[in-house]
C-alpha cells in the first residue's frame, strides 16, 4: 500500500506502508522532513501534514488533544492533522498528503 | 550573583539526567553549577509532558514528568546544586589541565575543572514563524519571551497564540499597554479555563481585543514594527501596532552544541561507554544528547550514564585519590553527605 506525500521542496513521494503502521513513523522512516520531537505523545506538533481533501473524511475524526496541539503547528488550516495520531489501514491506500511547513 | 563563577563542574542541561548527575558527583564530593535554558528544571518532563505517566522509572510503577523531577530536586537536594535558568551555555573553551572555562548567553563565565554536557534534545527556544520580513523585526519589536515587563508600557500590542504563555502575558500586559490584541487560529483554548475568561470578559469590557485569525504580514521600517496583515476566514486586516509577541511553544534545537568541536554523530555526542568522556577529556556527555552503540534514549539509562561519568569525572579531577565504590545504605561517609549521620 502507497502513500503520496508532497514535501516541503514540492517533490512528490510514493512510499509504501503496512496495515496499522502509525503515519508519522512511515514518514519519519521515510525520510520525509518530519521532526516528530515528541516522539508520537501529542505534545510538539512537529508531525504536522495536510490531508487531501477528499481523504479526510476517511480518517477517524480528530481528537481533542490533537485539535489544541495544532496550535502549535505552523500555519494549521481544516485539513492539518498530526501525523503521530493517525493509524493507517487498508482503506488509507493511495492517501494523499503534503508535510507541514517548518519553524525556525 | 556574581557574574563569575569556579567550581569543580557544570552540567549543562537541567533535565532528568542532568538533575541526577549532580546525586552522583555530590556523592563523589564534587560540587556543581547547573545550567538551563528554561525557567524551570526537569527537561522535557517538565516542559513536554509534566501531568504524563511514565511507567518504566525503577521502582516507580508510574510517575508524572513534574512529580519525577520534583523527586529528583527532593533527592539532590543534600548537595546544595546552584542553578542557573533562562541561560543559554554558548561557549566552551580551554582543556582539562588548565581547566575550562564556559560563556553563556547572559553574559556570565564560569570557570570549572569538568563539563558535563547533559543538553538533552538541545536547547529549548521558541517556535519563531516565517512570516515574511519577520527577521527585520526580531529583538526590536518582534519578542519570543518577555523580560522586562516595563518594555511594553504605552504600546500597542499584537499577542498570538493559544495557550498559557499568550493568555498569561495578554492578562499581565493589557494594564500597562495601550491596546493588546490577542489573534489565535480557532475560538478555543490550550490555556487554563480562568485565563480564558479573564481575557473574555476584558474584551466584554472594551479593554483588550481578541480576533481569529493568523498574522500573514509584517510591515514596517528600520527594524521598527507599524502594521500587521491578519488572514481571517473571511478576509484580511492590517492593523496597526508596534510589538509583536508569537507564543507558539518551545522546540528543541542542537544550538550550539555542534560549535564546541567535540565528534558527533548527525546530531549526537559520541562518547566513550566506560566513562561517557567525549572526544574532548574533561569534557563529559551524558543523556539524551549522546550516542554509542546500543544507545537507548531512555532516562533510566541516562542515570545510569551519570554514575559512570562521575565516577570517571572524580578519578580525572584526583588523580592521587582511589576512588571507591560505597554504598550509601552502609558508608558513614556518604551518609553525611547525604545529611543523614
Ligand atoms: C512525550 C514524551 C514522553 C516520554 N516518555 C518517556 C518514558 O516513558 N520513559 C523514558 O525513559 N523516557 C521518556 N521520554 C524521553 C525522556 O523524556 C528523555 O529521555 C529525557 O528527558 C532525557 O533527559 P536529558 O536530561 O538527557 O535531556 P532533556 O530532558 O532534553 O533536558 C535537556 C535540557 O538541556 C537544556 N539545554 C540544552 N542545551 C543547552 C544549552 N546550550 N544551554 C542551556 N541549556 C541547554 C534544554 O533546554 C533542556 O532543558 C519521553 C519524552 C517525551 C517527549
Ligand atoms: S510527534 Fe509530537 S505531536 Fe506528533
Amino acid at each position: 500500500m502507497k502513500l503520496i506525500v508532497t514535501d516541503i521542496d514540492k517533490t512528490l513521494h510514493e512510499v509504501d506502508f503496512k496495515e496499522d503502521d502509525i503515519l508519522m513513523h512511515v514518514l519519519r522512516d521515510a525520510n520525509m522532513g518530519i521532526l516528530a520531537e515528541c516522539g508520537g505523545s501529542c505534545v510538539c506538533a512537529t508531525c504536522h501534514v495536510y490531508v487531501d481533501q477528499e481523504w479526510l473524511s476517511k480518517l477517524d475524526g480528530i481528537g481533542d488533544d490533537e485539535e489544541d496541539m495544532l496550535d502549535e503547528a505552523y500555519e494549521p488550516n481544516g485539513n492539518s492533522r498530526l501525523s503521530c495520531q493517525i493509524q493507517l489501514s487498508e482503506s488509507h491506500d493511495g492517501i494523499k498528503l503534503t508535510i507541514g511547513p517548518k519553524w525556525d | 550573583m556574581s557574574n563569575r563563577v569556579e567550581t569543580d563542574v557544570v552540567i549543562i542541561g537541567a533535565g532528568p539526567v542532568g538533575l541526577f548527575a549532580v546525586f552522583e558527583l555530590g556523592l563523589l564530593g564534587l560540587n556543581a553549577h547547573v545550567l538551563d535554558v528554561l525557567d524551570k528544571p526537569g527537561g522535557q518532563c517538565a516542559e513536554l509532558y509534566p501531568e504524563k505517566p511514565i511507567y518504566d522509572i525503577p521502582a516507580w510503577p508510574v510517575i508524572s514528568g513534574k512529580d519525577l523531577t520534583d523527586r529528583l530536586l527532593e533527592q539532590i537536594k543534600p548537595f546544595l546544586p546552584t542553578f542557573h535558568f533562562n541561560d543559554l551555555v554558548t561557549g566552551i573553551e580551554g582543556s582539562v589541565e588548565k581547566g575550562f572555562t564556559l560563556s553563556t548567553e547572559c553574559g556570565k563565565t564560569f570557570f570549572t575543572k569538568v563539563v558535563v554536557i547533559a543538553a538533552g534534545g538541545g536547547s529549548f527556544q521558541p517556535k519563531r514563524p516565517s512570516i515574511p520580513g519577520i527577521a527585520g523585526f526580531n529583538g526590536t519589536s518582534v519578542f519570543y519571551a518577555v523580560r522586562e515587563r516595563e518594555t511594553f508600557r504605552g504600546k500597542d500590542l499584537l499577542i498570538v497564540g493559544g495557550g498559557d504563555s499568550a493568555l498569561d502575558w495578554c492578562l499581565n500586559l493589557q494594564p500597562i499597554a495601550k491596546r493588546v490584541t490577542l489573534v489565535h487560529r480557532r475560538d478555543n483554548f490550550r490555556a487554563v479555563p480562568n485565563s480564558v475568561s479573564k481575557m473574555k470578559t476584558l474584551v466584554r469590557q472594551g479593554k483588550m481585543d481578541f480576533i481569529v485569525g493568523q498574522v500573514s504580514k509584517l510591515c514596517g521600517t528600520g527594524g521598527q514594527l507599524q502594521s500587521a496583515v491578519i488572514k481571517t476566514k473571511e478576509d484580511a486586516i492590517e492593523m496597526t501596532c508596534d510589538r509583536l509577541l508569537p507564543f507558539f511553544g518551545l522546540t528543541m534545537k542542537l544550538g550550539p552544541v555542534s560549535d564546541w568541536d567535540l565528534e558527533l554523530d548527525g546530531n549526537q555526542i559520541k562518547v566513550d561507554t566506560a566513562t561517557f568522556s567525549t572526544s574532548k577529556p574533561g569534557i563529559f556527555s551524558i543523556g539524551d544528547i549522546n550516542t554509542y552503540p546500543g544507545k537507548l534514549k531512555l532516562i533510566l539509562s541516562g542515570f545510569h550514564e551519570g554514575a559512570l561519568m562521575a565516577h570517571a569525572a572524580k578519578a580525572l579531577t584526583h588523580p592521587e585519590e582511589r576512588v571507591v565504590l560505597q554504598y550509601t545504605t552502609s558508608s558513614k561517609n556518604l551518609h553525611k553527605k547525604l545529611g543523614v549521620a
